[in-house]
C-alpha cells in the first residue's frame, strides 16, 4: 500500500493555546479512515492544515510525496483532497441549482468566462444528474436556507466531490442530522466515493457510524494521535476509553479556537 | 439570450428616434441621466458581490478630466476618441488601487474607495492649471467631422449615450448570466466555498472593480461632453453618493435597474429642485429613507412583480 | 523651531477639535455599528444653535462670560433633541439590516437635516465670534496662539477624559462595553441593549453637536460645513479603529499633525495628506491601530 496523504509533526497554535502538538497521520488509497476525538482534540484544525486553510506552525504535509505546505484551499484543491464543512458551507441566498451551476461554472473554466450564459442546457442537465447521484433532486428549485440540515449537508459534499478528489475529508458529516437519517446520508456518501474510488477520512461522534463505515480508526486527544489502528482495537485502547469515549456527551458543540 | 440583445438593440433605437423629436433641456436630462445609469450599472456589479463602493465618483470624474484634459492638450474634439481615452486611464488607475481594494470588504471597501476619490478631489480643488474648485470648460465634441449645431446640439451627446448604453446594457446583461457574474452572488453569499470551489475571490472582485470603473469613466466621460462644464464636485464623496442612492432605487437585480433609476433621480431632482429649491435634498432623502423600507429591491422590483406575477 | 512649534501647536488643536468630533461618531459604530453620516448634520447643528444663541444672548446686554455656557446649553439641547428624535423615531425601525444599510439611512437623514437646517436658519452665514476674542491671546516663542484654541484642547481633553472614565470606571460603562464586545450576549446575559442604544445614540449626537457649537465662534457658520466633517470624521475614525475612543484619540492627533504639516509645509497637499496617511495606515492595518478582534468559525 502506498501512502497517499502523511502528515509529519504537524502543530499549530494560536497565540498561548495549542491547538494541533504533534500529529503524525497516514492515509492510503482506499482507505475510509474514522477519526473520533473530543473538543478541542485538533480534529477540524488537522482538516485546516491539509487543505491550507489555515497553516501549521511547524511540521511536514505530503501528499503522493510532495510537500503541499504553503499551498492555499485552491491548489491544494486542484491536487486532489477536497473538503466538507462541520457547518455546511453553501450560497444560502441562492437555490440548490444555482449553488450546483456556479460550483460546475468554476470548475470548468480557470478563467471565469463574462459573456457566455452559465444555465445552459446542458449545465442544468449535469446539475440533475449530480443531485440525482445524491438522492436531493426534488430541492433543486429551493432555496439553501429552506433546507433541512441532512440536505445542506449532502449538498456541501456533493460540491466537494465535484472535482473528483482522490482523498475526501469530512467534518462531521453527520452532525445535526436527525439519528434515523445518520445512515441514509452516509449510505448515500458512501456510495458515491465508492464510485470515484476517493480515499476517505471523516471526524465523527456516533460510534455506530464509525463502526459501520470506516476501516480503521484514528482517536484524537489534545492535540495529539492517541491511538491508530483497527476499529475495535482503538476503541478498546483503555486510554481511549478514559480520555475520549469515556466523556464525549458534549458531541454536538465542538467549536475550536479559529483565527479571524 | 438572442431575444433578449435584440430588445435592448430594439429600446435604444426607439431612445435615438425619440430624441431627434424631444425639447433640448429633456435631451440634456436624459443624456445626463444615462450617463448617471453608465456609472450605476458598474455599481451593481460591485454591488451584486456585496461590495459598496462610495467612491466610484473617482473614475466619473478622473473620465471627465480626462475628455476635457485629453481635448485642450491634443487639441482634438473627437469624441469617440476622447471618451476611449477616458476609459483606458481609468482601467489603469482602477488596476493599481484595486489590488489594494479587493483586501477590503463592507464598510471598509465602502470607506476605503471614498477616501481614494477625496484625494483625487483634494488634487483637483488644488490644481489652478484646470481651474481649482471652479473646473473649466470643455470643448464640443466632434463625431467624424460633424459637429452639430444650434437645435441639435445636444444631440450628438445623447446619442452617444445610448449607444454606450446599449452596448453596456448587453454586456451587462449578459455577464449576470455568465460564470463571473454568479461568481459575484456566490461572494457575496460565501467566500470560504469559493475558495474551496476553486476560484480566487480577490480575482473576481478585482475583474468587477476593473469593469465598474470602467463603465465609470465612460460615464464621465460622456457627461464631460454633455455638459461642456466638470469640476472637481464630481469626486466630492456626495457624488459618489448619489449613484449608490440610484442604485438602491433602480434596484440591482437587473441592468435595467440602474437606467430606470438614473432617469428617476434626475426626474425627482429637477422637479424637487424646481418645486421648492430649499427643500429638495429632504425630498430625496425621504424618498431615499421610504425605498429602503418598503422597496428595498428597488423600483426594479415593481415591474419584476408585475411581469412574473408575483405578488405585490 | 518657530516652524516646528507653529505645526505641533496647529496640530495638536486641529486633532483636539477632530476628536470631540470622531469620538462621538466612534462611539455610537463600536455599540451601534452604524456609520452614522448624520454625524455631520449633529455638528452643523451645533455650530447653528451655538451661534444663533449666543447671538440672542449678548443682544441681550448679559454679562459675555456667559456665552461659553450658551455654546454647551446649544449642543446638549440641540444635541439631545435631534438625536432622539432620530434614534427613536426612525433608526428603531432599521436595526438588524446591514451595515452598508445603515450608512444608507444615515445618509438619507444627512440630506434630510441639511435642509432642514436650511428651512431653520436660512442660508445666510452665522458668526458668533465674540467668545473667541473675549479671551485674547497668548505669544509662544514669538507666534500668537488664541487663548480660545489653547482651552479648546483642554476641553478635548476633559471629554476624553470623562469618556475613559464612564467607559471604564463607572457600572453603566462596563455594561456599555459589555455590549460593545458581543451585542448578543449582553443582551442574553439581561443587559437592556435597546435603551443603550438610546442612550449612545444621544451621547454621540451631543458629542457632535458639541463639536460644532465649540467650532462656531472660529468660523463663519454656513451650509455645507457639516457634510465637509464628516468625511475627516471617517478618516479619523478608520486609522484609529472603528468603535474605539483611545482609537479616534490617536487618529486626531495622526490626521491632526499630518495636515498641520502639510499646511505649513506644502499647502497644496492638504486634504491629499489626510486620505493618504489614512491609506497608509489601512494598508498596513486593514482594521485600523485599535481594532475590536472579531472571529469567524467554519
Amino acid at each position: 500500500m502506498s501512502a497517499l496523504l502523511e502528515t509529519r509533526s504537524l502543530a499549530r497554535n494560536f497565540g498561548a493555546v495549542t491547538a494541533a502538538a504533534d500529529i503524525d497521520v497516514t492515509i492510503n488509497a482506499g482507505e475510509i479512515v474514522g477519526v473520533i476525538g473530543s473538543n478541542g482534540a485538533g480534529k477540524t484544525t488537522f482538516i485546516n492544515m491539509v487543505t491550507g486553510y489555515l497553516a501549521p506552525s511547524s511540521g511536514e504535509i505530503l501528499f503522493k510525496g510532495k510537500s503541499i505546505v504553503g499551498k492555499n484551499p485552491r491548489q491544494v484543491m486542484r491536487a486532489g483532497i477536497c473538503r466538507s464543512f462541520q457547518v455546511a458551507q453553501l450560497f444560502p441566498e441562492l437555490t440548490v441549482l444555482d449553488n450546483v451551476l456556479i460550483a460546475y461554472g468554476i470548475m470548468k473554466h480557470k478563467i471565469l468566462p463574462l459573456m457566455s450564459p452559465l444555465a445552459t442546457k446542458a449545465n442544468i442537465q449535469q446539475a440533475e444528474q449530480l443531485l440525482e447521484e445524491y438522492g436531493i433532486t426534488s430541492y433543486m428549485a429551493e432555496t439553501v436556507v429552506t433546507l433541512p440540515q441532512g440536505v445542506r449537508k449532502l449538498l456541501d459534499i456533493a460540491l466537494a466531490m465535484l472535482r473528483k478528489p482522490e482523498i475526501l475529508l469530512l467534518d462531521e458529516p453527520t452532525s445535526g442530522v436527525a439519528i434515523d437519517d445518520k445512515f441514509d446520508l452516509m449510505d448515500t456518501v458512501m456510495r458515491a466515493v465508492r464510485k470515484s474510488g476517493a480515499a476517505v477520512l471523516f471526524v465523527e461522534h456516533d460510534m455506530e457510524v464509525i463502526a459501520r463505515y470506516s476501516t480503521r480508526l484514528i482517536a484524537f486527544y489534545d492535540g495529539r494521535v492517541l491511538a491508530d489502528g483497527a476499529v475495535s482495537d482503538v476503541m478498546n485502547d483503555e486510554k481511549v476509553k478514559e480520555l475520549v469515549t469515556g466523556h464525549h456527551l458534549d458531541i454536538d458543540y465542538e467549536q475550536e479556537v479559529q483565527h479571524a | 439570450m438572442k431575444y433578449a440583445t435584440t430588445m435592448i438593440i430594439g429600446a435604444g433605437i426607439a431612445l435615438l428616434a425619440a430624441g431627434l423629436f424631444m425639447p433640448g433641456w429633456l435631451t440634456f436630462l436624459l443624456t445626463l441621466a444615462f450617463a448617471k445609469g453608465l456609472v450605476v450599472m458598474g455599481l451593481l456589479l460591485l454591488m451584486r458581490a456585496g461590495l459598496v463602493s462610495f467612491g466610484q465618483g473617482l473614475y466619473y470624474c478622473l473620465g471627465a478630466y480626462c475628455v476635457g484634459i485629453a481635448g485642450d492638450y491634443f487639441e482634438t474634439q473627437n469624441a469617440l476618441l476622447l471618451i476611449l481615452l477616458a476609459v483606458v486611464v481609468c482601467v489603469a488607475l482602477a488596476a493599481v488601487i484595486g489590488l489594494l481594494l479587493c483586501r477590503y470588504r463592507d464598510i471598509f471597501f465602502a470607506m476605503f474607495s471614498m477616501a481614494f476619490s477625496m484625494i483625487l478631489y483634494g488634487v483637483l480643488v488644488k490644481s489652478s492649471a484646470f481651474g481649482s474648485s471652479d473646473g473649466f470648460n470643455v470643448k464640443p465634441p466632434l463625431l467624424f467631422g460633424w459637429t452639430p449645431t444650434g437645435e441639435s446640439g445636444p444631440f450628438l451627446a445623447y446619442g452617444l449615450a445610448v449607444v454606450a448604453l446599449v452596448g453596456v446594457g448587453i454586456f451587462v446583461w449578459r455577464y449576470l448570466r455568465s460564470p463571473m457574474g454568479y461568481a459575484g452572488e456566490a461572494v457575496r453569499e460565501n467566500e470560504i466555498r469559493v475558495e474551496y470551489l476553486g476560484a480566487s475571490v480577490r480575482r473576481i472582485i478585482y475583474t468587477k472593480y476593473l469593469l465598474a470603473a470602467a463603465m465609470a469613466g465612460l460615464g464621465g466621460g460622456i457627461t464631460a461632453l454633455a455638459a461642456g462644464h466638470i469640476d472637481p464636485e464630481m469626486a466630492y464623496w456626495t457624488t459618489s453618493g448619489e449613484f449608490v442612492f440610484i442604485a438602491l432605487m433602480g434596484g440591482v437585480g437587473h441592468a435595467a435597474g440602474p437606467v430606470i433609476g438614473a432617469v428617476l433621480f434626475e426626474l425627482l431632482r429637477t422637479y424637487a429642485f424646481q418645486i421648492s429649491p430649499y427643500t429638495w435634498q429632504m425630498i430625496l432623502g425621504i424618498s431615499l429613507l421610504v425605498i429602503i423600507l418598503y422597496l428595498p429591491k428597488g423600483v426594479w422590483s415593481l415591474v419584476e412583480r408585475v411581469t412574473k406575477g408575483k405578488p405585490l | 523651531m518657530k516652524l516646528v512649534i507653529a505645526m505641533l501647536m496647529d496640530g495638536v488643536i486641529y486633532a483636539s477639535w477632530l476628536f470631540v468630533i470622531a469620538a462621538g461618531l466612534t462611539l455610537i459604530y463600536g455599540v451601534m455599528r452604524i456609520l452614522n453620516m448624520a454625524h455631520g448634520s449633529f455638528y452643523a447643528i451645533g455650530a447653528y444653535g451655538g451661534a444663533s444663541l449666543v447671538g440672542f444672548y449678548l443682544a441681550g446686554g448679559y454679562p459675555p462670560w456667559g456665552a461659553y455656557f450658551m455654546l454647551l446649553g446649544a449642543a446638549l439641547i440641540g444635541g439631545t433633541i435631534v438625536g432622539l428624535l432620530i434614534e427613536r423615531g426612525l433608526l428603531r425601525m432599521m436595526y438588524g439590516r446591514d451595515e452598508v444599510v445603515m450608512i444608507l439611512v444615515t445618509y438619507a437623514i444627512l440630506l434630510i437635516l441639511e435642509d432642514v437646517i436650511k428651512l431653520i436658519w436660512g442660508v445666510d452665514a452665522y458668526f458668533a465670534y465674540q467668545p473667541y476674542t473675549l479671551l485674547g491671546r497668548t505669544k509662544l516663542a514669538g507666534l500668537s496662539f488664541a487663548n480660545y484654541d489653547i482651552l479648546l484642547i483642554f476641553v478635548s481633553a476633559l471629554i476624553c477624559f470623562v469618556l475613559w472614565w464612564g467607559l471604564n470606571r463607572t457600572r453603566k460603562g462596563k455594561l456599555l462595553q459589555a455590549v460593545i464586545h458581543d451585542r448578543d450576549t449582553a443582551a442574553f446575559l439581561g443587559i437592556n441593549v435597546t435603551r443603550m442604544f438610546t442612550v449612545t445614540f444621544v451621547i454621540g449626537a451631543v458629542l457632535g453637536a458639541l463639536a460644532g457649537a465649540l467650532t462656531a465662534p472660529g468660523i463663519s457658520v454656513m451650509p455645507g460645513i457639516g457634510v465637509e466633517v464628516i468625511i475627516l470624521a471617517f478618516a479619523v475614525v478608520v486609522i484609529g479603529g472603528l468603535g474605539s475612543v483611545g482609537g479616534a484619540l490617536l487618529g486626531a492627533l495622526i490626521v491632526g499633525l499630518a495636515r498641520s504639516a502639510a499646511v505649513h509645509l506644502y499647502p497644496d497637499a492638504e486634504l491629499f495628506v489626510i486620505y493618504g496617511v489614512m491609506g497608509l495606515v489601512l494598508a498596513f492595518r486593514p482594521q485600523g491601530l485599535f481594532a475590536i478582534a472579531t472571529a469567524r468559525k467554519i
